[in-house]
């Protein structure tokens, strides 16, 4: 029974421990990839289809618990803002709107831009500007979690982040609309 | 119940007893069986050596009916009572059929799912889509001999949930087992990646007789990923017949008059649609009330007439890629599905779109059905195709109505399931005590239009200031893409759970109640078979919840083994009661009793097992 000598796993394990990854930032795509669909293997309610309803729930549950970590470590945004919350500097975006100094122009900039765009090439130009702030502010996450360990000015960065979505977003609609 | 059987996931609890399952595609058109015999899956024949049955129904009188062929052949004499394309009435309500005068039989329906009008009174499309599962049931049966252990079914991608809960209705009311609803590309890539060991991205083009989907699935080592799907739940072939009949009527001037008419012009529109996939023209022929309708058709014409039915599809598709985030040229292949996928203007929309020919080497009106037999080859535990497994998605957004008749989304589209989601509301007036929720599923931002799916309130909140409550509602899809919702307040642990059904789907008694009305039949064979099988399940019971105790009676205390063993004596003597539902009540019983024993038994399995790939792969 050497199983015996391993900890088995619990629902209530950190993303980071159910995947066997480090907890950090920088993390492989590709081995989140391939830990996933070995997870959903073991787990899947399909592997005890035919072993009644119970075992299907059980199973559910284990599958269901994969895919929110997958979810959340594959996704930079997700995977940073996890981080800052398992160390104490929760995003609460609902309430808090801090953002780091420098990006509050930035978006106003972009605002304006998006408002003022009339064709096609404007907002190819904007949405170039916002990949490149995209690509930025990732960067600096990588810096703030993975070498100084400062999760509140990381907070502070996902939060624009989550604004750069959004706004991509917008982006996308308004040339939706435009029936491109 | 067989949760205690001790076999490892893949195999079948004896070797001796393989499980007879069935792939079923319900299709728009046609609908087929299949099974994996010998290793190979292959669509299962009616005793003509036909596998495709058309999905028509007709209603003779209140008791008798006609399935496939013969209803079909009386479309043009019996028009009313005809029913064909009855998927497209699936989870519907009557505002909600396009086309509804081209139709040759006659719909009634109020706020409910629509019905149609037959000489043996109104039928849900749930029943007509009954009568096509259960004769290609007794089709498998008779095949084999034998009783079926189960069936995958398979859906559109792009149903949404009331369509879904729709299907899975009539198959139970078919009397078939559900293991699985998935979808039909997902279902056809199982077949065609088992066919070419393929790996990479594929896309799946399945334009069926009602409806059209599209998905791009990763495929790696067995796995099969959905990664996006999108589609139309009302756009097929059936719409291509009914573009060319519009087409040929303004280019002659001939008028439909009557159910006979409309009819007999969709039947002339379909030969000739199938008629110019080879030939460049043909005669659309049709015998209206007012004389024979005659016209030749170029197939540039017919082209013409459907242009804007193909670019809706690669609109759809141009959406699908990029949900994937993905370019047309970083695919490995595009796979066609669908009897539709025939007409060359749609291979050439297809193949000018992805810059590639597509692959059209299985059958396309086969493929669906073999790739929902060897998954349920599968579930069923007979192992043989192993290391298989889906990740699919689901298709359309969920959410909750919020104030201003806005949605607040909670379940993205193309997540992957089965997936639990939940979102915190609040109430926004002093004192409230109710929460009324409306879920919807869509992806536009007003409530107006989304699809309604279920009402429910949660009572009894404690008094509180406006905004106080903290309101946890939890969307939990499981792996057939159905949803339940439950809401609970935080703080005083108030609850309410809905599983979404209401709006168009059937209450458990309306099913109830429809089985016995409709399949009750050999009531005797029924009855001593049901105690024959009941006793088979109470032994069946017995030895697994024995070998459960034997291997890991440690876990229990001495009170908890005992009240186990108690409900096994009760069982034992149970048994021989001449009651199949005395025996069936004990063995329940049993199977409650033993529900949170299993429950920890399995939990500790998969939490070894995960435990155990980690050890592998450090």
């Amino acid at each position: 029974m050497c199983w015996r000598l391993f900890n088995a796993m619990n629902l209530n394990d950190t993303d980071f421990e159910l995947f066997a990854v480090p907890a950090t930032f920088a993390q492989d795509r590709a081995a989140l990839d391939a830990r996933w669909k070995e997870l959903q293997r073991e787990a899947h309610p399909d592997r005890f289809a035919a072993r009644g309803a119970a075992a299907q729930r059980v199973a559910m549950q284990w599958s269901v618990r994969i895919n929110e970590a997958y979810q959340r470590l594959k996704n930079p945004i997700k995977r940073a803002a996890y981080l800052c919350e398992l160390n104490g500097a929760p995003i609460n975006a609902e309430n808090n709107t801090a953002m780091p100094s420098d990006f509050l122009m930035q978006q106003i900039e972009w605002r304006e831009e998006l408002d003022e765009a009339r064709d096609a090439d404007a907002l190819d130009k904007l949405r170039g500007e916002v990949e490149a702030g995209r690509a930025r502010a990732l960067t600096s996450l990588d810096r703030l979690i993975d070498e100084k360990g400062d999760y509140p000015a990381a907070a502070r960065q996902v939060r624009a982040l989550m604004f750069i979505e959004r706004f991509a977003e917008d982006i996308e609609t308004k040339s939706d609309q435009w029936g491109q | 119940m067989a949760l205690l059987q001790i076999s490892e996931p893949g195999q079948a609890p004896d070797p001796h007893k393989r499980r007879i399952a069935v792939g079923i595609d319900l299709g728009t058109t046609h609908s087929l069986v299949a099974a994996v015999r010998n290793g190979v899956a292959e669509c299962l024949p009616d005793s003509e050596g036909r596998v495709v049955m058309p999905s028509a129904v007709r209603y003779l009188d209140k008791d008798r009916r006609q399935i496939g062929f013969d209803a079909l052949a009386a479309r043009s004499v019996d028009p009313a009572n005809v029913i064909t394309s009855v998927k497209r009435l699936m989870g519907r309500g009557i505002q909600d059929i396009a086309n509804r005068d081209a139709m040759a039989y006659h719909l009634t329906g109020d706020d409910g799912m629509v019905k149609v009008q037959t000489v043996a009174g109104e039928k849900s499309p749930i029943e007509v889509s009954a009568e096509i599962l259960a004769t290609l049931r007794y089709r498998a049966e008779d095949t084999f001999d034998d009783e079926l252990y189960g069936a995958v079914i398979t859906v559109p991608a792009y149903f949404d949930e009331g369509q879904r809960q729709a299907t899975k209705d009539a198959a139970q009311l078919a009397g078939l087992n559900v293991l699985r609803l998935i979808s039909e590309p997902t279902a056809a890539a199982i077949a065609y990646g088992l066919d070419n060991a393929s790996e990479g991205v594929y896309a799946v083009y399945d334009l069926g007789g009602g409806t059209f989907d599209i998905s791009i699935l990763r495929l790696t080592q067995g796995v099969f990923e959905v990664i996006a799907t999108g589609g139309d739940s009302a756009l097929g072939g059936d719409d291509y017949d009914h573009a060319l009949a519009e087409f040929v009527l303004s280019q002659t001037g001939h008028k439909a008059q009557g159910d006979a008419d409309r009819a007999a012009l969709l039947v002339a529109a379909r030969a000739a649609k199938e008629a110019l996939s080879s030939a460049e023209s043909t005669a659309f022929i049709a015998g209206l009330a007012a004389g024979e309708l005659r016209f030749e058709v170029q197939r540039e014409q017919f082209d013409a007439a459907t242009a804007s039915l193909t670019a809706r599809t690669i609109v759809a598709v141009r959406k699908a890629l990029r949900d994937a985030r993905l370019q047309p040229d970083e695919l490995q292949g595009i796979v066609l599905v669908g009897g539709a996928t025939r007409m060359p203007q749609v291979r050439r929309a297809v193949g000018g779109f992805f810059g590639r020919d597509p692959l059209i080497n299985l059958n396309p009106d086969e493929v669906v059905a073999l790739g929902a037999a060897i998954q349920a080859h599968q579930l069923a535990g007979n192992g043989g195709v192993d290391d298989l497994l889906l990740l699919d998605v689901i298709p359309l957004s969920l959410g909750i109505e919020t104030m201003g008749g806005l949605v607040e989304r909670i379940v993205p589209r193309n997540q992957t399931i089965p997936t639990a989601m939940a979102q915190d509301f609040t109430t926004y007036k002093d004192g409230q005590t109710a929460l009324a929720l409306h879920v919807v599923q869509g992806e536009r931002d007003l409530v107006a239009d989304c699809r309604s799916l279920a009402r429910f309130e949660l009572r009894g909140i404690p008094p509180m200031v406006a905004g106080a409550a903290r309101i946890r509602v939890t969307f939990t899809v499981d792996a057939d893409g159905l949803l339940s919702v439950s809401a609970k307040e935080q703080g005083s642990g108030v609850e309410a759970n809905v599983t979404v059904k209401p709006s168009y789907g059937l209450s458990d008694d309306q099913i109830a109640t429809m089985l016995q009305e409709s399949f009750s039949t050999a009531q005797q064979d029924m009855q001593a078979r049901a105690l024959v099988e009941a006793r088979v399940d109470a032994d069946r019971m017995l030895l697994a919840t024995q070998s459960a105790l034997d291997a890991d009676g440690l876990l229990l205390s001495t009170e908890e083994r005992g009240a186990i063993e108690s409900l096994m004596e009760e069982l034992r003597s149970a048994r021989s009661a001449s009651d199949a539902a005395v025996v069936e009540a004990a063995t329940k019983a049993l199977a409650d009793g033993t529900e949170a024993f299993a429950a920890q038994r399995m939990n500790a399995g998969i939490a070894r097992a995960l435990a155990g790939r980690q050890i592998e792969s450090l």
